[in-house]
């Protein structure tokens, strides 16, 4: 495989990808341990997908996720320390310790927020980018949501109003095949969730979303599309979820060990593969993986030493 | 010098015409707002002149147009969504009440949404069930969201005016029975407080508490029982959140008696909240129980019957007398 991306580019993007799965362990086994309430919706398995397309926007592009969104606000270049403060409530946190797991932002980077409503950030991604229209910023807008979302009203009428309209958004479809416990196969009768932007009239591509590689390409061709005044694109990304739902997730699968399968095809290990056909050393890659735990052991002491929201600012933040 | 005479619908057009003159960013989003001119002809003449970047006419989906509006909000444009029925609201409920009114707050301070959600409640017009209710209440019961009634031209100019330059998302509630009222309009452009009543008339044996399409059935009521030796105080919300709470206990205090009227169903409704409102911090002074106006507990219905559903003047006069005993 030869690849026309340079080894440094390619080296980042291994090193981001071991960054987020390095917090996502951190996530989980904090959670598990108390240092947190709520919930944790783990994104491993899928850490291709946010790095790929990231690495396709320039810096003030916005980006919107979902609650399974540590990834995309690391690879938008939202500070872990800052992330994992937001997860355990603290007054550092990047929302103030208020938000949470689920409501993690940075709008210095345009890492506009994750959200916990299945697809209701995609139409808000949809006015995001008619603004870059109207104002003739030539900023591209990206929303991430999962195949559950697929099946939400708000997509559906996002994808009109979007391609109607010709806004430079950019959607990607994680499909990680399970939308909490309910496979793809039960919820969706297309094969695949691109072949619904056909119906609304707009282009469509599904890559392989354990690939960072295949997913860049992807974004990156929908973003020139945008960014040209083309319109949207729907970027369907395959991937699968390793975890369950979120840590709090117990209830039974149709098939347990269907689920679980994919454990087989971590994207991390391929992709070290390619690396290693590339020249990158193993010991690089290692580098990498200890790199991203000392940066969460870091992100982690950074987040339990710093103190909660003080009482007195409960109130603070509701109206400008 | 007689003052100059406004239509509400011609009011309204004109703080956000003037608005839009002004900031060139606030941009109109909704079914029908072009050449249509609205469904109740609220824009009349503004595509004409601000173009259709602007007055954007949309397709019929109340969630994506919402949601569409929060997006260009969070931009930094200030955007005005229409929804054409009060009741369709609850196709924009998500956009609204999960994402625009929390917002903020779950991120900390670091955005702010300048959004208005404008919205007539359209009722007695034999539209049924699903065009004739007042769902203020469910709005009202929102953290993070503004609530604007206003029941005349005057104050629909200076609430609209508020409500675009007030930076936060704000529920815009109009009333089709006051669209062709007209009422003395000043042609500069004055907000109006958020939060602060208006005392419709003064009196000083009872408040009636009303807002939006019951102000005039409630002065209605109380020239009708002045003429019976009642001497009532009639106070116009305008804005249900934030609530003049101070406002409310101020009158209450006084009169020692209230009632209160609306148009929506009385369970769980605004009267229940201003009851609730009145005992907190007007309680000494009652003389006599707080009483409620309101539409009875069923979904409207067409024709004759709807006239049994709705209160009106009498209901009120007759509360009042109640009270009064």
């Amino acid at each position: 495989m030869s690849l026309t991306i340079d080894t440094h580019t390619l080296e980042g993007w291994h090193s981001t990808m071991c960054l987020i799965r390095a917090f996502e362990e951190e996530a989980i086994d904090s959670f598990r341990k108390g240092r947190f309430t709520g919930s944790t919706h783990p994104c491993i398995g899928q850490e291709a997908i946010a790095v790929g397309a990231a690495a396709a926007l320039q810096p003030t592009d916005q980006v919107f996720a979902t609650y399974r969104g540590h990834g995309h606000a690391i690879a938008k270049g939202a500070d872990p320390k800052r992330l994992m403060a937001e997860l355990l409530c603290k007054v550092t946190g990047c929302s103030g310790g208020r938000g949470g797991s689920m409501h993690l932002c940075d709008i210095e980077r345009d890492f506009w927020g994750t959200n916990a409503i299945v697809a209701a950030h995609i139409p808000i991604a949809g006015g995001m980018a008619m603004a870059n229209k109207l104002r003739k910023n030539n900023k591209v807008t990206v929303v991430y949501f999962g195949d559950g979302a697929s099946c939400e009203g708000a997509f559906f009428e996002t994808l009109n109003m979007a391609a109607l309209w010709k806004v430079p958004l950019v959607l990607v479809c994680e499909n990680n095949g399970y939308a909490i416990s309910v496979p793809t196969h039960k919820a969706i009768p297309n094969a695949d969730v691109v072949q619904r932007a056909q119906g609304f009239a707009l282009a469509g591509v599904c890559v392989d979303g354990n690939d960072p590689v295949a997913v860049n390409q992807g974004v990156a061709e929908a973003v020139h599309r945008a960014r040209q005044g083309d319109g949207p694109t729907l970027v369907e990304c395959k991937t699968t979820r390793w975890e369950r739902h979120s840590a709090i997730s117990a209830g039974k699968y149709d098939d347990e060990e269907e689920a679980m399968k994919w454990k087989t095809v971590d994207p991390i290990p391929r992709f070290e593969t390619v690396l290693r056909e590339q020249g990158i050393s193993q010991e690089t890659l290692d580098q990498h993986r200890d790199e991203a735990k000392r940066v969460i052991a870091d992100a982690i002491a950074f987040a339990e030493s710093s103190a909660a929201p003080s009482p007195e600012s409960v109130a603070d933040f509701v109206f400008a | 010098m007689s003052e100059r005479q406004l239509t509400m619908a011609m009011a309204i057009n004109e703080a956000i015409g003037n608005e839009m003159r002004r900031n060139k960013e606030l941009i109109l989003l909704g079914q029908d707002i072009g050449p249509y001119g609205g469904t109740f002809g609220v824009y009349r003449g503004l595509y004409d002149e601000f173009g259709e970047d602007r007055v954007k006419d949309g397709p019929l989906c109340e969630a994506a147009t919402t949601g569409f509006g929060v997006g260009l909000a969070l931009a930094g444009m200030p955007t005005i969504v229409e929804i054409e029925f009060i009741d369709f609201m609850t196709l924009a409920s998500d956009a609204l009440c999960n994402q625009a009114a929390k917002m903020r707050y779950f991120f900390g301070g670091q955005v702010q949404i300048p959004l208005v959600v404008r919205t007539p409640i359209v009722n007695r017009l034999g539209l049924g069930a699903q065009h004739s209710q007042s769902l203020e209440a469910w709005l009202m019961h929102v953290p993070g969201l503004r609530v604007m009634v206003p029941s005349n031209a005057t104050d629909a100019k200076g609430l609209m005016l508020s409500a675009i330059r007030d930076g936060n998302p704000c529920v815009f509630i109009e009333h089709v029975r006051l669209y062709g009222q007209k009422a003395p309009v000043p042609e500069a452009d004055v907000p109006i407080e958020l939060g602060k009543l208006r005392v419709a008339r003064e009196g000083k044996d009872i408040s009636l508490i009303t807002y939006s399409g019951m102000v005039k059935p409630c002065l209605d009521a109380a020239e009708a029982l002045a003429a019976e030796g009642v001497d009532c105080e009639v106070l116009d919300l305008r804005t249900l959140a934030p609530l003049d709470r101070e406002g409310i206990w101020s009158s209450v205090r006084k009169t020692g008696r209230a009632v209160i009227a609306h148009e929506a169903v009385k369970t769980a409704g605004v009267g229940a909240e201003i009851g609730q409102t009145i005992m907190e911090g007007a309680f000494d002074y009652l003389q006599a129980p707080v009483v409620r106006v309101a539409s009875r507990d069923l979904p409207i219905p067409t024709g004759t019957l709807q006239n049994l559903v709705f209160p009106d003047t009498a209901d009120v006069v007759q509360a009042v007398k109640e009270v009064m005993q």
